[in-house]
């Protein structure tokens, strides 16, 4: 048959209508159909028959899509038959239709002031559960760890051996190129400063000094943030979509004992030697840049370095990873706790996880910076 | 049925299937007629899914041919295999929809990627798709996870149905429900069956769908396929299917099946 023909046609017969159907009403022809069905014009009366005689491959999806149409086009008007050997599914797709025409027309609440304190109360709410989960959370790991004390099996040394591998050793090649590429970048940048008031050699009390306070131990927090700390959500989000975490509890295990306590405790002891080892390269980083591009020879270097260094340089760095662990360790495996249901869920608390350990990191950077002027650490 | 009824749905000739040194399928033939629901059946490890996943062309076999409508489904050129995905439907074991999608949206995922049709016209095949395998049209606004486990089944058929197949693939349809919801299932599919004249080809461990749905089985053992009408196989002599058709749990289904559907009867042992 002519395919440019019209699908629908309708014609009139006296004070009667009759449509015809033709050709291909196949779902491939949906598109079509359903736009010459919207140009059947209403408010028609009558009766109405519909012509099925013409039809070559009907289909379901399109014969549903006309008795929603004719239903649109009003029933108390019009009374609509179907002649020409109808497919053998309209009766079932007609007594369908009437199902659902029932259920529908369902009234939709209307969003006003009352709407919006509600939104505002839930929200309130919302957060508050979400406190008091953390609290909770933070509880239930002490409470291992207290527990711990009389019984150290507790602390999972295999699980936590593992751990500290995957978070902490893998992690020493990209740490340390990481650490010596921005601290000769300092130094190099630095140097094109200080050299206008030929003070080159106060280029070593600028490496040292940002590098142990500062950046070697946030850099190494940020890289393990964005390492570990996602591989803790997903980790722990995949079994809670499996329904181990629920399997544990059953077996009258504590999925936080198995599962939170080793991460996060692997972290703590594994931050602070990876923050050691980026320091150590990060003052490589500085010496080679001195050496390369200032003459500054290594003697006087290390020498220099002696002099510019407090007492409190480097633990003042260090003193902070533990705390980055655990910051780091514990939004991980909280969001990883918190997947429930679905793909979307996993990746949602993943990329909340890594965004909010990062961003506690450098709001604890902070509050230790003030905290270290104050006491003049 | 016409017993002279023309090419077969599905044909599968010698079909040999091995992981390493482990030969699952070794020579295994079945026919699929058109208009009849087939279930296959088979012990755990006989490659009942591999079987069904060699026939959708998602894994290659090591040998033999799988025919659906007369068409080898290895020779098939990629353009002509998506027209052929679309002629039938699948559910797969744990329904398989996506989690991310409310029910709506994975009915219309299919219908979308191959009809293009506007939002409205969408919304209102999702909802005859629900209204087909009995579930209420609000139920479209709610994501998998928020679905009971028979729910997630008929809505896993729903978005099966979407394309208008006239073939269906059903991965243990009512493994996981309770017998309720497995009866009510069987209705809905021998009721669908019957309105809108599909074949189905069915794997299933379940005796009661078995009875009461399936024209024909077709039984897994050692490798090749025995298979025939459910009498035929309730007088099998092989030892796994007379243990299957005759152990404890089938022995009270067995004496109410009522007489012979109305199959053709194909027996090639």
């Amino acid at each position: 048959m002519n395919q440019s023909m019209s699908a629908v046609s309708l014609e009139s017969e006296g004070d009667d209508w009759r449509l015809h159907l033709n050709g291909d009403w196949s779902p491939a022809a949906l598109a079509r159909i359903e736009a010459q069905l919207r140009s059947i014009p209403d408010g028609l009366h009558g009766v109405l028959v519909c012509d099925w005689s013409q039809v070559q491959t009907p289909g379901i999806g399109p014969a549903w899509v006309l008795l929603a149409r004719l239903d649109e086009l009003g029933t108390s008007h019009l009374e609509i038959r179907h002649a020409g050997d109808p497919p053998h599914f309209l009766e079932l797709l007609q007594k369908l239709r009437a199902g659902s025409h029932a259920a529908a027309a369902a009234p939709g609440e209307s969003p006003g002031l009352e709407g919006s304190l509600a939104e505002l109360g839930r929200w309130a709410v919302l957060q508050g559960s979400e406190a008091r989960g953390v609290i909770g959370f933070f509880g239930s790991i002490v409470s291992v760890l207290g527990a711990a004390f009389s019984r150290p099996r507790a602390l999972r040394p295999s699980s936590l051996a593992r751990h500290v591998y995957e978070t902490g050793v893998t992690a020493i090649p990209i740490v340390s190129l990481i650490a010596f590429l921005i601290s000769v970048i300092v130094a190099y940048l630095g140097a094109q400063q200080l050299g206008r008031f030929g003070a080159d050699i106060f280029v070593v009390d600028l490496v040292t000094i940002s590098v142990l306070r500062e950046m070697g131990v946030l850099l190494t927090a940020i890289i393990v943030a964005g390492r570990s700390g996602s591989a803790f959500a997903a980790e722990i989000g995949v079994m809670q979509l499996n329904e181990e975490t629920d399997a544990l509890r059953a077996m009258g295990m504590n999925p936080v004992e198995l599962l939170v306590v080793p991460r996060v405790l692997a972290l703590v002891i594994a931050l602070p030697l990876l923050t050691v080892i980026a320091d150590a390269m990060g003052l490589a980083g500085g010496g080679l840049l001195a050496l390369l591009n200032l003459n500054i020879p290594l003697p006087q270097f290390i020498s220099r370095l002696r002099e510019s260094l407090a007492p409190t340089t480097f633990w003042s760095g260090l003193i902070k990873a533990p705390v980055f662990a655990l910051l780091i360790a514990m939004v991980g495996t909280y969001r990883g706790m918190q997947v429930r249901d679905s793909a979307r869920e996993l990746g949602r608390l993943t990329t909340v996880a890594v965004v909010q350990s990062i961003f506690f990191v450098i709001l604890a950077d902070a509050v230790f910076a003030v905290l270290f002027v104050q006491i003049d650490f | 049925m016409a017993q002279g009824a023309p090419a077969s749905t599905l044909r599968v000739r010698g079909l040999v299937s091995r992981f390493g040194t482990q030969v699952v399928h070794d020579g295994l033939d079945m026919d699929v007629q058109p208009n009849e629901i087939f279930g296959v059946v088979g012990g755990s490890g006989t490659g009942k899914s591999v079987l069904l996943h060699t026939i959708l062309g998602l894994r290659t076999p090591q040998g033999g041919s799988v025919e659906l409508y007369g068409k080898d489904v290895q020779q098939m050129a990629a353009a002509d295999r998506s027209g052929l995905v679309r002629s039938y439907g699948v559910t797969f074991q744990n329904g398989a929809l996506i989690s991310s999608l409310t029910i709506a949206q994975n009915i219309q995922l299919p219908l979308r990627e191959y009809y293009p049709a506007s939002e409205k016209t969408l919304d209102e095949l999702a909802e005859l798709n629900l209204a087909l395998v009995g579930l209420a049209p609000d139920t479209g606004k709610k994501f998998p996870s928020q679905l009971s486990g028979g729910m997630v089944k008929r809505a896993a058929l729903a978005r099966a149905l979407a394309l208008e197949p006239k073939l269906l693939f059903l991965d243990e349809p009512t493994a996981g429900l309770d017998p309720i919801s497995a009866a009510a299932f069987d209705e809905l599919l021998l009721y669908l069956h019957s309105q809108l004249r599909l074949t189905v080809v069915m794997i299933t461990h379940d005796l009661d769908t078995l009875f009461r749905t399936c024209s024909r089985v077709g039984v897994i053992v050692d490798g090749r396929m025995i298979s025939g009408t459910l009498e035929d196989m309730l007088r099998n002599q092989n030892p796994w299917i007379h243990e299957y058709f005759h152990g404890p749990r089938a022995r009270a289904r067995a004496a109410a099946v009522p007489g012979a559907a109305a199959a053709p009867t194909e027996n090639n042992g």
